[in-house]
């Protein structure tokens, strides 16, 4: 093509991406650095932030957490896909992918019946305990209403919905690296006499890093940034950075403690993004989904 | 090993769909509380056709979301290939620019835009009421250009160049070159892009939140205002639909392009 039509083809859509990409976030540098109340250059706001560095904390930690479990949960998965017939395969990974485009706020909350305290898991774990008291002998002595955990509001519940909500992420990515590993150098490892452990640890894991990275990546810029799973499903201890945020654009009315706010959200997520790019090489860090 | 690893993938299927059964089962249930279980209907899926509330909102949920990704498919399928065409430095920096709302965290993307457009709305417009039906549109658009053309890129990277010269040395323009083979080359790479970017406009909740006013409202804003008040069960129907309709469209898109890795597999000779 005539290198006069590529710029011409490309020119409205950079104009676009620069109107409503790159100088939104100018803007919120801008109301950052203004004055909530007088609109004047300050840094009020900024000042502000060593407040928030607990609920940051909080928000790393959690997501992490989650990431790992995801990473720990999803490669099995991604490796038994990749290693099916080629229309399984396909079916699989729309089966992976169907629930990312169902309503998350929805899942969320079947997620809430199931684990409320009159909810869908304490029932059932009350009326087995039943079952087994009417059993009589040993089973007599068990209390009424035995059983009940304690499962909603807890650290573990937000975890719980991050790693549920976030896992295809993980194996998406997972599956596309290493659907992609040649047989012949697992074969190779075989004859030369790695057993299975060693085979996993010296050439299937290093050449799935990139899916492993990217999938974390995936992983860890959505679950640090949520507010809903954390609202719905945590307590007033488990409260995270992208809470504070809804809270100051939609219920504190200080837009501009939520612009300081996001910016140090994106330079979180710019910064674990920049360490995982490094990691994978000069490889080019994002699979696709 | 191969039976373990069957064993967990099995677990997480049941673990990834159990909440999505709970749901569908609620939209069958005569009671309202999605934990008990009293007894078969489908009252739920009539109220829903008679909601009128409830079908405003689903139809400026499809509106949007139609609209923003046959927009953000159009532009984004020319603006792919003038990407392709530029020089190495540019398409760099073109695909540092499409990777923005990638790795920004969803609630930045909202609030940034939203800023934006209040900024604009009533600092320079001077509108009392700046978050409007188009702002939300701009938004769906925005977010959903990157993956049209990221879905696109490999399949031009992959598209035989002198397919297109020997159409303009046969006589077609650039245009009709488009038309009779660009298109038809990259036509898998439209086809998953429009559909991922029709999903994740239908789904989309954070950013929607961020820009949208009180006078168009989509589905999922309004399902978060639920988290206030009890839900009804006949959204749990409208989900039950809506899965339908996603696992439908997943299966559609996925039997074009097995049929067209066979057609091209014909075509190669193999």
């Amino acid at each position: 093509m005539k290198k006069n039509n590529a710029v011409l083809l490309s020119t409205p859509y950079l104009i676009w991406m620069v109107l409503f990409t790159l100088i939104p976030l100018g803007v919120v540098v801008y109301y950052a650095l203004t004055d909530p109340a007088t609109g004047v250059f300050s840094l009020v706001n900024l000042r502000q932030l060593g407040m928030y560095l607990p609920v940051l904390w909080t928000s790393i930690v959690y997501s992490l957490v989650s990431a790992l479990v995801c990473l720990i949960l999803g490669y099995p998965v991604a490796y038994f896909i990749a290693h099916c017939g080629q229309t399984a395969q396909k079916f699989l990974y729309m089966l992976v992918m169907l629930p990312m485009c169902m309503s998350f706020l929805l899942r969320t909350l079947a997620w809430v019946g199931l684990l409320n305290d009159q909810g869908i898991i304490n029932n059932l774990l009350v009326a087995f305990f039943d079952w087994l008291r009417s059993l009589g002998g040993v089973f007599a002595g068990i209390p009424e209403d035995f059983g009940r955990l304690t499962l909603i509001r807890t650290p573990g519940a937000v975890v719980l919905g991050m790693v549920y909500n976030y896992l295809p992420y993980m194996i998406l990515p997972l599956y596309t690296t290493i659907v992609k590993i040649d047989h012949r150098l697992i074969e190779a490892a075989e004859d030369l006499g790695c057993n299975g452990v060693q085979t996993f640890r010296r050439v299937i894991l290093p050449l799935s890093m990139p899916g492993i990275l990217s999938g974390i990546t995936m992983v860890f810029v959505p679950a640090v940034s949520t507010f809903y799973i954390s609202q719905k499903m945590g307590s007033s201890n488990t409260v995270l950075i992208g809470d504070v945020i809804e809270r100051q654009f939609k219920q504190g009315n200080n837009p501009n403690l939520g612009a300081a706010l996001s910016i140090v959200l994106m330079i979180l997520v710019f910064v674990c993004t920049g360490i995982m790019n490094r990691f994978g090489g000069d490889e080019e860090g994002s699979v696709m989904v | 090993m191969k039976r373990t690893n069957r064993f967990i993938t099995i677990l997480i299927f049941i673990f990834l769909y159990i909440p999505m059964a709970v749901l569908v089962v609620a939209s069958f249930n005569t009671g309202k509380n999605i934990t008990h279980f009293d007894g078969f209907t489908l009252q739920q899926y009539v109220k829903l056709f008679k909601d009128d509330g409830l079908l405003e909102l689903l139809r400026n949920s499809l509106v949007v979301s139609i609209l923003a990704s046959l927009i953000a498919t159009a532009f984004g399928t020319v603006a792919a290939i003038g990407i392709n065409g530029l020089n190495p430095k540019l398409r760099k920096a073109a695909m540092s620019l499409t990777n923005i709302p990638m790795t920004n965290p969803d609630i930045v993307t909202g609030v940034s835009l939203s800023l934006l457009f209040v900024f604009v709305g009533s600092k320079l417009l001077g509108q009392r009421n700046s978050l409007t039906f188009w702002t939300l549109l701009i938004a769906h658009v925005t977010f959903n250009l990157p993956y049209v053309i990221l879905n696109i890129m490999p399949k031009l990277k992959q598209m035989d160049e002198s397919l297109t010269d020997a159409a303009l040395d046969l006589g077609c323009t650039h245009v009709q070159a488009f038309f009779k083979v660009t298109i038809h080359e990259i036509m898998p790479g439209i086809i998953s892009g429009a559909i991922m970017a029709f999903t994740m406009s239908l789904d989309d909740f954070v950013i929607s939140y961020f820009v949208t006013g009180l006078d168009f409202v989509t589905l999922p804003v309004e399902i978060y205002s639920y988290t206030k008040k009890p839900i009804q069960p006949k959204i749990y129907a409208m989900f039950t639909l809506l899965f339908l309709l996603i696992f439908v469209l997943m299966v559609i898109s996925n039997v074009i392009q097995l049929m067209g890795d066979k057609k091209r597999q014909v075509a190669r000779g193999k």
